[in-house]
């Protein structure tokens, strides 16, 4: 038998290898000299259409190298983390207040529905009319997307707050104000930081799509400016950087979840006195 | 003497949303001297808990007064401590912040909350624990915590709600020792609700023996005169535990039949 250790080395190696097979067949298929041409009448189109792994590559390369990708990437990080920290700060807020306020939450109800059944994408144009083409109107579509997922996270963790918690609290003596601050807040954060990832992932999706959807800088504006020149290369080479950028976000978020979440017991762990 | 606590003819009846009406708790009395230990006994259901939620003020009785040393109790009562049945440490906290947790909500400052905290784990044997979350603790070592919340303020009164039913047999014998054993340290008011009539026994001044549910009501109380200290495993095999025992169980089963004969026949 093996190790478990061996075996995730082993799962990793075939990981790779399917990465280096991918990538082999779409160079393959897509080179004007490799193969002859199979679907398309001219051994070009392929390429046109689907890029070419190694140029894609040498143009991701070139980005980094000249330092041409910093600022944009700067701008669509700015964005992205600028729309997470304000949707989940007001998401807080509101939920935290619904969640306490029967009459308002029975109030805000169905416009609460409302809103987050509304395919939130398309107020892209008319935040653009509102807040300019600079990184406003990309923070507040973010806004819109991280906003509903930690409201309702919120809500729900307030809601279930443990009676018996809440009781003690209460009975040690604590305020309305300090059972906000001691019980409530840490136990809607938990649900908060539950969904983390998907609001991070969400804030970024508003950034790039705001700036696909006009704007003068940001990975996205870069993808934009390749398509309209068909510069597929260039598109697809937006799409890895971005990609990349994606997963070491949420990494980083894994890694804040870590910290934050320490009191919470996970799967499996079995550490008891 | 003014008792520490007074339940004068509590009548606690629940209204559910669809008009329903139950009868916890009906015509209940019950005072509690200073430093009197006094354990309520009776069937599951009887309105036990209920009972322990009016004293510290959670529920309101639908009739009947309460006084905490002759004062009329309004909102919640802050001469009381309680223990909970369940878990009721914030989990968010560390051992330590939940023991100061109620010093910090009193204003005291953190420093010395959490100095005055450590010192307490440690009187509870959880001197190297304190940077623990709850549910990195066992299920005796989360209730030594949350003994060592409510006794760091103080309280005059303590409201204990079987506090130690979810325990296995030996670390309850332990926890119900250093219990005695803290409480002789200190002597407050405890009102101990528990289902076992020998914890009841073994821990207390006086057992009261409430009737089986709906309208519950006292159906007896017993000084209990073994002598302090007390070892509660071994106060269990002395000859007037068990005399206590046969005459209470008796009691408590004769009047739990027959207020259930009574029941039937209305």
């Amino acid at each position: 038998m093996r190790s478990s250790g061996s075996n995730k080395a082993a799962l990793r190696f075939w990981q790779v290898l399917l990465f280096i097979v991918l990538l082999a067949i779409w160079h393959v298929a897509t080179s004007p000299t490799l193969l002859p041409p199979l679907y398309f009448d001219d051994p070009h189109k392929a390429a046109f259409f689907f890029g070419e792994p190694l140029k894609i590559l040498a143009r991701t390369w070139e980005w980094f190298s000249s330092g041409t990708i910093y600022p944009h990437l700067w701008v669509t990080l700015l964005e992205t983390v600028l729309a997470f920290i304000i949707g989940t700060v007001l998401g807080l807020g509101m939920g935290l207040w619904l969640a306490l306020s029967p009459f308002a939450s029975a109030l805000l109800d169905p416009y609460i529905k409302a809103l987050n059944s509304m395919p939130r994408v398309i107020l892209a144009p008319i935040f653009a009319v509102w807040f300019g083409l600079d990184i406003a109107s990309k923070v507040a579509l973010g806004v819109t997307l991280v906003f509903f997922i930690v409201f309702f996270n919120v809500y729900q963790g307030v809601r279930e707050v443990s009676y018996t918690v809440l009781a003690n609290a209460r009975i040690l003596g604590a305020s309305d104000r300090q059972l906000l601050r001691h019980v409530y807040v840490p136990s809607a954060m938990s649900w908060v930081f539950a969904s983390l990832h998907n609001s991070v992932g969400l804030a970024f999706v508003g950034a790039v799509v705001g700036e696909y959807l006009g704007s003068s800088r940001g990975v996205g504006y870069l993808i934009l400016q390749a398509e309209g020149t068909f510069d597929i290369n260039s598109v697809f080479a937006g799409i890895l950087v971005l990609t990349a950028f994606a997963l070491l976000l949420d990494w980083a978020v894994s890694l804040a979840e870590r910290r934050l979440l320490v009191w919470q017991p996970r799967g499996g762990e079995t550490e008891k006195i | 003497m003014v008792p520490a606590l007074a339940l004068e003819d509590i009548t606690v009846t629940f209204v559910s949303q669809d008009g329903g009406r139950y009868t916890a708790i009906k015509e209940t009395t019950l005072q509690v001297a200073p430093g009197e230990f006094v354990s309520v006994v009776g069937p599951t259901g009887c309105g036990k808990s209920t009972l322990l939620n009016v004293a510290v003020g959670l529920l309101q009785p639908s009739a009947g007064r309460i006084r905490v040393f002759g004062e009329p109790l309004a909102g919640l009562n802050r001469k009381a401590g309680y223990l909970f049945q369940s878990e009721a440490l914030m989990p968010w906290r560390t051992a330590l912040d939940n023991v100061s947790a109620g010093l910090e909500f009193r204003g005291v400052e953190r420093d010395a909350a959490a100095a005055r905290a450590l010192a307490w784990l440690q009187r509870v044997g959880l001197g190297g624990f304190g940077a623990r979350y709850p549910h990195q603790l066992s299920g005796g070592m989360r209730k030594r915590v949350a003994l060592a919340q409510t006794l760091i303020l103080d309280p005059e009164i303590m409201l204990m709600d079987e506090p130690f039913s979810a325990l296995d047999i030996q670390t309850r014998q332990l926890m119900e020792n250093e219990l005695l054993e803290l409480w002789s340290a200190n002597r407050k008011s405890v009102v101990f609700i528990t289902h076992d009539l020998e914890e009841a026994i073994s821990l207390s001044d006086r057992v009261v023996v409430l009737s089986a549910g709906p309208a519950s009501r006292p159906i007896g109380g017993y000084e209990i005169d073994l002598p302090r200290p007390r070892d509660v495993a071994e106060i269990r095999l002395t000859p007037r535990f068990i005399e206590l025992h046969t005459l209470i169980w008796g009691a408590m089963k004769n009047e739990v039949l027959k207020s259930y004969a009574q029941q039937r026949q209305q």
